[in-house]
C-alpha cells in the first residue's frame, strides 16, 4: 500500500514538473520578465541593471531552479497589469472559484447520477427519453450560451435573480470570502452553479447510464437474477456499485475541470474568481498569470487525480489486492 | 414420457418455442421441445454450441434476454406451470425452487461483495431466518462444497479464490435455498481439467444427499456418461433422443447421436474408429426443412426431407427418426 | 447463450461485401430513426447555406461599403421598427443579421472543421507511431498525452491563444485569429485519436498482413500508411463526428470570450458576444437567432454522432 502511494506522488511531481517547465518557458521567453518592473519610458541603463538583478543573464538552467524554487514557495512574481504579486491577486479570487466550483460539482453528482441510474434502468421509458434528450441538449449547448439564456429567463425577465456578481460576502477566519452565508450570495450563487454544472452534469448521467447498462449485461448480475435476489437488490446492491467504481474516476476529473471550465462561466456572470483573472490575463498577455495559474490548475488536478486513485483502491477490493501484493 | 405416476416429474416441458424476433424476421431457436426431469434425477443435455441447450436453461428460469421470449409451449415445475408467471412470482422459484449453475466461475460472482455477503443474501431472500442462522448456514453449506477453514473462507472476495473454489461457492449458492432442481449450466467447461472431476463429483454428491435434481447441460459427454441417469441430445434446437444414459451413450439410435457418442473415445474398449459427422449444425436462419439434420445424415431418406420426425418412444427412450419408427 | 446473428443478405465474406453489408446495415439503421434523419437533413442544410452564403445573403456583411451604422440595433421584421430589407434585423454595427449569421456559419464551419481535421492528423500520426514504433516513443508520446487529457480543451486553447499573442506582438489580430483559432483546437482535440489509435495499432501490429510487408522490406512509413491506417481507422470516425460539434462549440466560445476572432470577421460566437452586450438593453434578437443556429447546427452533429456510436457498436444490437 505504501509503495503504490509512494508511486503514484512521484508520478504525479513528474506530471507536475513537465507543467511547471512549461510554466517556465512561458514566463521566460514567451513573457518578458522585466516588464514588471519597469515601464515604457525607464532608461536603458536601468533595464540593464533590472535584467541582471533578476539574474536574466544566468544560464537558462538556473534560472529555471530558481523560478521552480520560487514557486514551490508561492512565488510566481509580479503581474504585468496589475503590478501586484500574482499569488496574492490568484488567494483573493480563490475562494470564488472553489465555492462555485464545489457547488456545481454537488450539483451535478447529485442529479447526474440518478439520472443515469433512472435512464439506464428504465430504458424505454417516456421520462428515460426526455432525460437523454435533455442530456444531449445539454452537451451540445455551449456553456456560455446557457449562461445568457438563464440570466434573460431569470434575471432580465424575471428579475428573480442577480445576474452578476456574488452578492454580499463574508470574510470567514480573515481570509476566506464567502458568499454561502448570506442572502444574496447564495442567491447570487444559482444561476452561475446551474450554469456551471449541467455540461457536467449530462456528462456523468450519459457515463453512468452507459455504465450501469454494460454491467447490467455482465455474467454476475445474470447469475444475481438466477439466485433470486430481488429486483431491487440487483440493480441498488450489484448493479449501482459495480457502476460507481469507474465513475469515481471520471467525476474526480470531472471536478478539476469544473475549476478550468469556470472560465467562461465566471465571464459570462462576471464572477470575481481565477478563471475571469486568468482571461485577462490571457487578453492583455499578462504571462505571469497565465503560468501561475497553469501551474495551480495542474496542481489541484494532479492531487485530485491521486485522491481517486487511492479511493479507487478502496472501493474496489480486487485493486486493493493487488496493492498490496 | 413416465407413465401416471403419483408424483409429478420436477421439470417438464411441453413442446417449448423459444423465438428471436429481429429485423430479419423471426428465428426459432428452441422448437418444440418436450422433456422431462424426475425427482433426484440428473438428466444430462447434450448438443454442439448453438443446438440450444442454454437457452433451455434460460426458458426455465424465465431469464431469456430480448429479444428471445417463449412463443408456445409449457414450462412444469412439480406440476404447476411457471412460465407464464408474473415477474415477481417466477423471482421467488429462482434460487429457492430452482438453483443455477453457471459456466464461468471467474464472472459468476459480484467482484465488489464477500463471498459470505452473497451466501446469506442469497439465504436470506428466500427463507425467513436471521442474519446469524444465515451466517450459520453459508458457513456450513461452504463446509459442504469443500471449502477448507470455511469460517474464515467466508469473508474472503471472490478473487481470493481459485476457479475450482470458485465453483465451489457458485454450487453452495445454487443449494443455498434446497432448492428441487439445479440447472448447471457448462458447470466445469471453464475451470482446469484437473479439477472438473472434483467440481462434478461435489455436485453430484450434495444432490444424491438432498435428492436434488439437475438438469446438467454440457458438451463433455465424458461428464454425462459418468453424472447422468438420462441425456437429451439436441441438434438445431430439437430434442432428437431421449433416453437412459446407458441406451443413448451406448447404443444411441439417432444417427447424430450416434456421430456424436462416437466423438468419445472410451479407455476401456477400442473403437474402431472414430466418427465423424460431416458438416457442421445448420444457422438458425437456415434450418433445412423437414429433419434438420437430413444434409449431414448418411441415413437420409426421401422423406427426410419433407416431413419432421417427431419424438416416438422407442425402447426405454424416445427418438425423433424415421429410421427408427418404421421398425417400430 | 448467445445467439449468432446472422450476416445481412448473408453474402459471402469479402471486403468489399463486407463493406457493402455495413453501409446496408447502417443505412437501415439510419432511416428507422426518424430523429437521425431530422437531424442530417438539418445539418446538411445549414451546411449548404454557410457553403452557399454569397448566393443567399442579402449584403456581404464583411464589406464595409455595404454596412451603415444608421442601420444598428434595428429588431426583426415582424416586430415594431422592423425593416423589410433586415428579416431578423441587424446587430450594433448595422449588419443584417440574417447576412452575418450565414458567413458567421461558414467561418464557425471553415475553423471547426480545419480544427478537426489538424486535431485528427496530429493524434492519427502520434497514435500509429506510438503503436507501431513503441518502446520509448511510445511512452513519452503517451506520457504527454495523459497529462494533456488532464486540461480541458477550453484551457489550452486559451494558453495557445495567450501564448501566439505574446509573441505575434503589435500585429493585428485579423491576420492571425484564424489560424490561431485553428492550431488551438487541433491541440486540445488530438489526445483522443491517438489514444484510440495506439490502441488498435497495438492489436493489428502483430497480426500476418504487418509481419508480411516488413518482412518484404516494405519501409515503415508506407506500412502505416499503406497498411495499418486503413485498418485502424474505423473507430475515428465516431470521434469525428462528435469532435466536430466540439470544435464549433470551442471557437464560439473562444469568440465570445473575446480571444477568437474580431468583430470585423464574425463568427456565431462573435455575433453572440455582440448580443449579450445588449441583452440587458432589450435587443434580444442578435443574441437568439445566431445562438439558435449554434445550438441547432451541434445538437444535429451530435444526434448523428450518437446514433452512429450505436449503430457501430455490435453490442447494442
Amino acid at each position: 500500500m505504501l509503495a503504490f502511494v509512494i508511486r503514484r506522488i512521484l508520478q504525479s511531481c513528474m506530471v507536475l514538473l513537465t507543467v511547471a517547465l512549461l510554466a517556465f518557458t512561458m514566463f521566460r521567453f514567451v513573457g518578458d520578465p522585466v516588464a514588471q518592473i519597469v515601464s515604457l519610458d525607464t532608461p536603458a541603463e536601468e533595464v540593464r541593471k533590472v535584467r541582471e538583478s533578476l539574474g536574466l543573464d544566468d544560464p537558462v538552467i538556473v534560472q529555471m531552479g530558481r523560478y521552480l524554487y520560487k514557486a514551490v514557495q508561492m512565488d510566481f512574481g509580479i503581474s504585468y497589469q496589475f503590478r501586484q504579486p500574482v499569488i496574492q491577486l490568484l488567494a483573493e479570487r480563490a475562494p470564488a472559484t472553489l465555492e462555485l466550483a464545489l457547488i456545481s460539482s454537488f450539483l451535478s453528482l447529485a442529479i447526474g447520477i440518478p439520472m443515469g441510474v433512472y435512464t439506464a434502468l428504465r430504458r424505454d421509458s417516456l421520462f428515460a427519453r426526455v432525460f437523454q434528450s435533455i442530456s444531449l441538449v445539454g452537451v451540445s449547448l455551449p456553456t456560455f450560451l446557457i449562461g445568457i439564456l438563464l440570466i434573460y429567463l431569470f434575471a432580465v425577465t424575471l428579475g428573480w435573480l442577480p445576474s452578476f456578481g456574488r452578492g454580499q460576502v463574508v470574510t470567514v477566519s480573515g481570509r476566506w470570502s464567502t458568499g454561502l452565508l448570506t442572502v444574496s450570495g447564495l442567491k447570487a450563487l444559482i444561476l452561475p452553479s446551474i450554469t456551471l454544472g449541467l455540461y457536467q452534469m449530462t456528462l456523468i448521467m450519459r457515463l453512468v447510464r452507459a455504465e450501469m447498462l454494460e454491467v447490467l449485461r455482465s455474467d454476475h448480475i445474470k447469475f444475481a437474477r438466477a439466485r433470486g435476489l430481488t429486483t431491487r437488490a440487483i440493480h441498488f446492491r450489484h448493479a449501482l456499485k459495480s457502476t460507481l467504481v469507474p465513475v469515481i474516476t471520471i467525476a474526480g476529473l470531472q471536478l478539476g475541470s469544473i475549476i478550468a471550465f469556470a472560465v467562461i462561466t465566471e465571464t459570462v456572470f462576471q464572477w470575481p474568481g481565477m478563471g475571469a483573472l486568468f482571461l485577462k490575463a490571457v487578453q492583455n498577455v499578462d504571462i505571469p498569470i497565465m503560468a501561475a495559474y497553469l501551474m495551480i490548475i495542474s496542481a489541484l488536478f494532479v492531487t485530485i487525480n491521486m485522491v481517486v486513485d487511492l479511493l479507487y483502491a478502496f472501493v474496489d477490493p480486487r485493486l486493493r489486492a493487488t496493492i498490496k501484493g | 414420457m413416465t407413465s401416471s405416476a403419483v408424483t409429478p416429474p420436477v421439470l417438464e416441458l411441453r413442446n417449448l418455442v423459444v423465438e428471436f424476433v429481429n429485423r430479419h424476421g423471426t428465428l426459432r431457436a428452441l422448437d418444440g421441445i418436450s422433456l422431462s426431469i424426475a425427482p433426484g434425477e440428473v438428466l444430462g443435455v447434450v448438443g454442439e454450441s448453438g443446438a440450444g441447450k442454454s437457452l433451455t436453461g434460460a426458458a426455465v428460469i424465465g431469464l431469456l434476454e430480448p429479444p428471445g421470449r417463449i412463443a408456445s409451449g409449457e414450462v412444469l415445475l412439480a406440476g404447476q406451470r411457471i412460465d407464464q408467471l408474473p415477474v415477481e412470482e417466477l423471482r421467488h422459484i429462482r434460487g429457492k425452487r430452482i438453483g443455477t449453475i453457471f459456466q464461468d466461475p471467474l464472472t459468476s460472482l459480484d467482484p465488489l461483495y464477500r463471498v459470505g455477503e452473497q451466501l446469506i443474501e442469497t439465504i436470506r431472500t428466500h427463507l425467513p431466518v436471521s442474519e446469524q442462522q444465515a451466517r450459520e448456514r453459508a458457513i456450513a453449506l461452504l463446509a459442504e462444497v469443500g471449502i477448507p477453514a470455511p469460517e474464515k473462507r467466508i469473508d474472503g472476495y471472490p478473487h481470493e479464490f481459485s476457479g475450482g473454489m470458485r465453483q465451489r461457492v457458485v454450487i453452495a449458492l445454487a443449494l443455498a435455498a434446497e432448492p428441487e432442481l439445479i440447472i448447471a449450466d457448462e458447470p466445469t467447461t471453464a475451470l482446469d481439467v484437473s479439477v472438473q472431476a472434483q467440481i462434478i463429483a461435489v455436485l453430484k454428491k450434495l444432490c444424491r444427499e438432498r435428492g436434488t435434481a439437475v438438469m446438467l447441460i454440457t458438451h463433455d459427454m465424458g461428464v454425462i456418461a459418468e453424472t447422468a441417469d438420462r441425456v437429451a441430445v439436441m441438434y438445431a434446437g430439437r430434442v432428437i433422443e431421449i433416453g437412459p444414459v446407458r441406451d443413448v451413450v451406448k447404443s444411441p439410435r439417432h444417427p447424430y447421436a450416434k456421430g456424436l457418442m462416437g466423438s468419445i473415445p472410451a479407455l476401456d474398449e477400442r473403437p474402431e474408429r472414430l466418427l465423424q459427422i460431416e458438416g457442421s449444425m445448420p444457422r438458425l436462419t437456415a434450418i433445412p426443412q423437414g429433419c434438420a439434420f437430413h444434409p449431414r445424415c448418411p441415413h437420409v431418406m426421401p422423406r427426410c426431407h419433407e416431413a419432421r420426425p417427431v419424438l416416438e418412444p422407442i425402447g426405454a427412450g424416445q427418438v425423433a427418426c424415421f429410421l427408427h419408427e418404421v421398425r417400430s | 447463450m448467445s445467439m449468432q446473428t446472422p450476416p445481412a443478405g448473408s453474402s459471402p465474406p469479402g471486403d468489399s461485401l463486407w463493406s457493402r453489408i455495413m453501409a446496408h446495415d447502417l443505412t437501415y439503421l439510419f432511416f428507422r430513426s426518424p430523429l437521425t434523419v431530422v437531424a442530417a437533413i438539418l445539418s446538411v442544410a445549414i451546411m449548404l447555406a454557410a457553403l452557399m452564403a454569397p448566393l443567399l445573403a442579402s449584403m456581404d456583411p464583411f464589406d464595409p461599403a455595404q454596412v451603415f451604422l444608421a442601420d444598428a440595433n434595428i429588431p426583426p421584421v415582424w416586430q415594431d421598427g422592423g425593416d423589410p430589407r433586415f428579416v431578423l434585423g441587424t446587430d450594433d454595427q448595422g449588419r443584417d443579421l440574417y447576412s452575418a449569421i450565414l458567413y458567421g456559419m461558414r467561418v464557425s464551419l471553415v475553423i471547426g472543421l480545419s480544427g478537426v481535421a489538424l486535431a485528427a492528423t496530429i493524434g492519427i500520426t502520434l497514435g500509429l507511431v506510438a503503436g507501431y514504433v513503441g518502446g520509448r516513443v511510445d511512452a513519452v508520446i503517451m506520457r504527454v498525452a495523459d497529462v494533456q487529457l488532464t486540461f480541458p480543451a477550453i484551457l489550452i486553447a486559451l494558453l495557445v491563444n495567450g501564448i501566439v499573442q505574446a509573441l505575434s506582438k503589435g500585429t493585428s489580430r485579423e491576420t492571425w485569429a484564424f489560424g490561431v483559432l485553428i492550431l488551438s483546437i487541433g491541440l486540445s482535440f488530438w489526445v483522443q485519436y491517438a489514444r484510440t489509435i495506439r490502441g488498435s495499432t497495438l492489436i493489428e501490429k502483430n497480426k500476418d498482413y504487418i509481419h508480411a510487408a516488413r518482412l518484404v522490406g516494405q519501409p515503415t512509413p508506407l506500412i502505416l500508411l499503406r497498411h495499418l491506417l486503413p485498418n485502424v481507422i474505423g473507430p475515428v470516425l465516431v470521434i469525428l463526428t462528435i469532435n466536430l460539434g466540439l470544435a464549433i462549440i470551442t471557437e464560439a466560445t473562444l469568440s465570445f470570450l473575446g480571444v477568437g476572432l474580431p468583430p470585423t470577421q464574425p463568427s456565431l460566437g462573435t455575433l453572440i458576444s455582440i448580443g449579450n452586450k445588449y441583452l440587458f438593453s432589450g435587443d434580444w434578437w442578435i443574441v437568439t437567432f445566431p445562438g439558435l443556429t449554434l445550438a441547432i447546427f451541434v445538437l444535429s452533429i451530435n444526434l448523428i454522432g450518437d446514433w452512429l456510436r450505436d449503430a457501430l457498436n455490435p453490442r447494442l444490437q
